[in-house]
C-alpha cells in the first residue's frame, strides 16, 4: 500500500502541475514552448522509482515528469518555468531544460534523439570507474526514426553499456502518427535486432511499468548490457501549446482518457484508499504547488549583468 | 492585398508546384500537421501526400534524399523546422549538396532547395534560437538567402528552383506574422543583390532577415536626432553582394553591420572585413557591429532581449560612428 501510495502521489504530483502549467502559460507567466506529460505519467514515476540516487537520468523537452519524479524540487522546475534565477536551471533553460546536478538529472534535450548519444557516455563512464550504476534515458518513439537512435542502440549492446532506454511510444510525433513514422510496429524487436534485451510495457498502468523497470535495473546492474523499454502510452493533451490538433481525433483522446493512469491505480488501491484519502493527497498536492508558483512568482530574475556567465567554466583560483 | 510573411511563402510554394511538376515539398510535419510555422497549411489537401510529403523524424534521411532527387531530375523544396535541427544534416549540406558538382568535375549539380527557420525572441532557449545562417554562407557551392520583406518572401523561392545550384531559404521565426500590402501580381523576385531599403547620406546600417525591423526601427530615431542613415537589406548572404554596400559606405563614410549571429568568426566579420578591404579610406571611422551576445540564447525573457541586437544598440553604436562616441 505504501509502495502503490507513492506512485499515485507521484503521478497526481506530475498531473497537477502540468495543469498548473498549462494555466500559467495562459495567463503569460510561462513562455516558450511547454510540452505537457498528462496522460504519461506512469512511465515517469513506474520507472524513477526503481532508480537509485546515484543513477542518472537523460530527458527530453517533455521533462517536467520526469524531473519531479526524478526528486527534483518542484519550487525550482517551476521557477525555472519563470525564468527566475532560483529557477533549477537558473532561467537559463526554461520548460524544456531542466537540470539538476544534485538529482544527477542530466537535462531536458530538445533535440530529438539528442540524448541518447549522452546517455552512452555517462554510462561509459560508469562502467569505466567500475560503479554499477544504470543510466535511465527517455525518448519518444519519434526519436526511434533519427539516426542517433540506430548509432547508440548498437553501441550500447556493442559495449554492454548499462542504460535503461525508456522509449514512451505515446503514438505521436508532433501530428505525424506512429503508422507514418515506422515501416516496422514493433520497436522493442528493432531494439531486440541490434542486441539489447527489449520488451513493450503497458505505459497506462504504474505497477507495470515498475515491475519492468525493476527487472532491467536489475538485469543491468546484474552486467547484463543495456535494455530497452518500449512504454505504450499517450499524450492527452496536445504536442504543445502551439498545437491545434488538427491530425488526430477527439474520439481517440476520449478513448484513451478512460486509461487514465491515476483512474487505474486508484481503482487497484480501493476499497483501502478512501475519496478522503484522495482528497487529502489532492490537497497536499495542491499546496505543494501553490507554494512553489508562490516562491517562484516572488524570486529574483537574474541580473542582466550575468547574462553571459557559464558560457565557459568560472575557474576559482 | 493584405497578405502576411508566412502566406507569401506559402503562396510561393503553390505557385512553385503549379508551375512544374517536378517540384514537390518534404519535411517533417508538413502535411497533416500543416508545417511547424503552418507555412504548408492546407498544401496536403491541394496537392496530395505524393507531392507533399511528410517525412520521419530523420533530417539526415530527408536531406540526402532531396539531393538524390534533385540529382534525378526532380526540384525538391525540403523544410527543416529550424536551422538547430539542420546540424543533423549538415553532413548531407556539405560534404554532398555543396561539393558533388565540383567533385564530379561538373557533372552533377544539385537543385535543391532548403527552407528552414532561423533567430530568437520567443523564448525558445538554446536548442531553438540561433542563427546560424552565417554558417552556412562560408561554404561554397550553396547560394544562402534570407527573404525580410513580403516581396521575398514570395518572389525568392521561383528563381532559387530555376538555380541549378543548392540554395537555402532562411525564415526568421519573428517574420511569420509580418503583414502588409503586397502587389497582387507580385512573383518572381532577383536573388543576387542587396537592396537599399532606405535612402540616407551619413551612416550605412548593413543588416539582413529578422533584424531588418528594428535596424530601419533604429534608423527613424536617428533620424530624430538628425543622423540620416541609409539601411541595406543584404538579401543574399552567399554569394555576397557586396558591391551594394561598399558603394553606400563610400557615399556616407561610416558603417555599422547588424547581425543576429554571434560576433566571432561571422558573417558580419566578413562585412567588416570586406569594407577594410575595399573601402577602408572612404571611411571616417571604425566599422562597428552589433551583435547577439556570445552565449547560447537564454530562455528568460529579459536575457534574451538582452542578448540580441535592438533598436537601441543599433542607434546606440550608429550615433558612435557618426558622432565619435
Ligand atoms: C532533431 C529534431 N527534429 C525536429 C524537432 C522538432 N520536434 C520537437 S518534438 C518533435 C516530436 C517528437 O516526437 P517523439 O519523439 O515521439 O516524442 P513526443 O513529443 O511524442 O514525446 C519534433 C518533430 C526537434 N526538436 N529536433
Ligand atoms: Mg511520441
Amino acid at each position: 500500500m505504501k509502495e502503490h501510495l507513492d506512485l499515485l502521489r507521484e503521478m497526481v504530483r506530475i498531473r497537477r502541475f502540468e495543469e498548473r502549467c498549462a494555466e500559467l502559460y495562459s495567463s503569460g507567466q510561462i513562455r516558450g514552448f511547454l510540452h505537457l506529460y498528462v496522460g504519461e505519467e506512469a512511465v515517469a514515476a513506474g520507472v524513477l522509482s526503481e532508480l537509485d540516487p546515484q543513477d542518472a537520468v537523460v530527458s527530453t523537452y517533455r521533462d517536467h515528469g520526469h524531473a519531479l519524479a526524478r526528486g527534483v524540487p518542484m519550487d525550482a522546475v517551476m521557477a525555472e518555468m519563470f525564468g527566475k534565477a532560483t529557477g533549477c536551471s537558473r532561467g537559463r533553460g526554461g520548460s524544456m531544460h531542466l537540470f539538476d546536478a544534485t538529482h544527477r538529472f542530466f537535462g531536458g534535450n530538445a533535440i530529438v534523439g539528442g540524448g541518447l548519444p549522452v546517455a552512452a557516455g555517462l554510462a561509459l563512464a560508469h562502467v569505466l570507474r567500475g560503479e554499477p550504476r544504470v543510466v535511465a534515458c527517455f525518448f519518444g518513439e519519434g526519436a526511434a526514426a533519427e539516426g542517433e537512435f540506430h548509432e547508440v542502440l548498437n553501441l550500447a549492446a556493442l559495449w554492454r553499456l548499462p542504460v535503461l532506454f525508456c522509449c514512451e511510444n505515446n503514438l505521436y510525433a508532433m501530428g505525424t502518427a506512429f503508422a507514418k513514422e515506422h515501416a516496422a510496429g514493433d520497436l522493442a524487436l528493432r531494439a531486440s535486432s541490434y542486441g539489447l534485451a527489449a520488451w513493450s510495457v503497458d505505459g497506462m498502468d504504474v505497477l507495470a511499468v515498475k515491475e519492468s523497470a525493476r527487472r532491467a535495473t536489475e538485469s543491468i546492474r546484474a552486467g547484463g548490457g543495456p535494455c530497452l523499454l518500449e512504454l505504450r502510452t499517450y499524450r492527452f493533451r496536445a504536442h504543445s501549446m502551439y498545437d491545434p490538433e488538427r491530425y488526430r481525433d477527439k474520439a481517440e483522446v476520449t478513448q484513451w482518457r478512460h486509461l487514465d493512469p491515476i483512474d487505474r491505480l486508484v481503482e487497484v488501491m480501493r476499497p483501502e484508499f478512501t475519496d478522503d484519502d484522495r482528497a487529502a493527497l489532492e490537497s497536499e498536492v495542491s499546496v505543494e504547488i501553490d507554494q512553489a508558483v508562490a516562491t517562484a512568482d516572488a524570486a529574483d530574475l537574474e541580473p542582466v549583468a550575468d547574462l553571459t556567465r557559464f558560457v565557459t567554466s568560472e575557474v576559482t583560483t | 492585398m493584405k497578405t502576411t510573411y508566412r502566406e507569401a511563402l506559402r503562396e510561393a510554394i503553390r505557385d512553385a508546384m503549379n508551375r512544374d511538376d517536378r517540384v514537390f515539398l518534404m519535411g517533417e510535419d508538413v502535411g497533416s500537421y500543416g508545417g511547424c510555422y503552418a507555412v504548408s497549411l492546407g498544401l496536403l489537401e491541394e496537392f496530395g501526400q505524393e507531392r507533399i510529403r511528410d517525412t520521419p523524424l530523420s533530417e539526415s534521411a530527408f536531406v540526402g534524399a532531396g539531393i538524390g532527387a534533385a540529382l534525378n531530375g526532380m526540384r525538391p523544396i525540403v523544410e527543416i523546422m529550424t536551422v538547430n535541427f539542420s546540424l543533423l544534416a549538415l553532413d548531407q549540406i556539405l560534404n554532398n549538396a555543396a561539393t558533388l558538382l565540383h567533385m564530379s568535375g561538373g557533372q552533377f549539380p544539385v537543385p535543391l532547395v532548403i527552407r528552414m527557420t532561423t533567430g530568437a525572441g520567443r523564448q525558445l532557449a538554446a536548442q531553438h534560437s540561433h542563427s546560424l545562417e552565417g554558417w552556412y554562407a562560408h561554404i561554397p557551392g550553396l547560394r544562402v538567402l534570407a527573404p525580410a520583406t513580403l516581396e521575398d518572401a514570395r518572389g525568392m523561392l521561383w528563381p532559387a528552383l530555376c538555380d541549378p545550384d543548392p540554395v537555402l531559404i532562411f525564415e526568421h521565426n519573428a517574420l511569420y506574422n509580418l503583414s502588409g500590402e503586397l502587389a497582387d501580381d507580385a512573383g518572381p523576385v532577383d536573388i543576387t543583390r542587396a537592396a537599399v531599403r532606405r535612402p540616407g547620406k551619413d551612416v550605412t546600417l548593413i543588416t539582413y532577415g529578422g533584424s531588418l525591423a528594428k535596424t530601419l526601427a533604429a534608423a527613424d530615431d536617428l533620424a530624430a536626432e538628425g543622423i540620416d542613415a541609409e539601411v541595406i537589406d543584404l538579401r543574399t548572404l552567399r554569394p555576397l553582394d557586396a558591391d551594394t554596400f561598399l558603394d553606400s559606405v563610400r557615399r556616407t563614410h561610416h558603417a555599422v553591420v547588424v547581425d543576429e549571429g554571434w560576433r566571432s568568426g561571422s558573417l558580419s566579420a566578413e562585412i567588416a572585413a570586406r569594407i577594410a578591404e575595399e573601402a577602408l579610406y572612404d571611411l571616417d571611422a571604425p566599422v562597428r557591429r552589433v551583435c547577439s551576445a556570445e552565449v547560447p540564447i537564454p530562455y528568460a525573457k529579459h536575457l534574451e532581449e538582452a542578448a540580441l541586437p535592438q533598436p537601441g544598440s543599433i542607434a546606440a553604436a550608429a550615433r558612435e560612428v557618426v558622432r565619435g562616441g
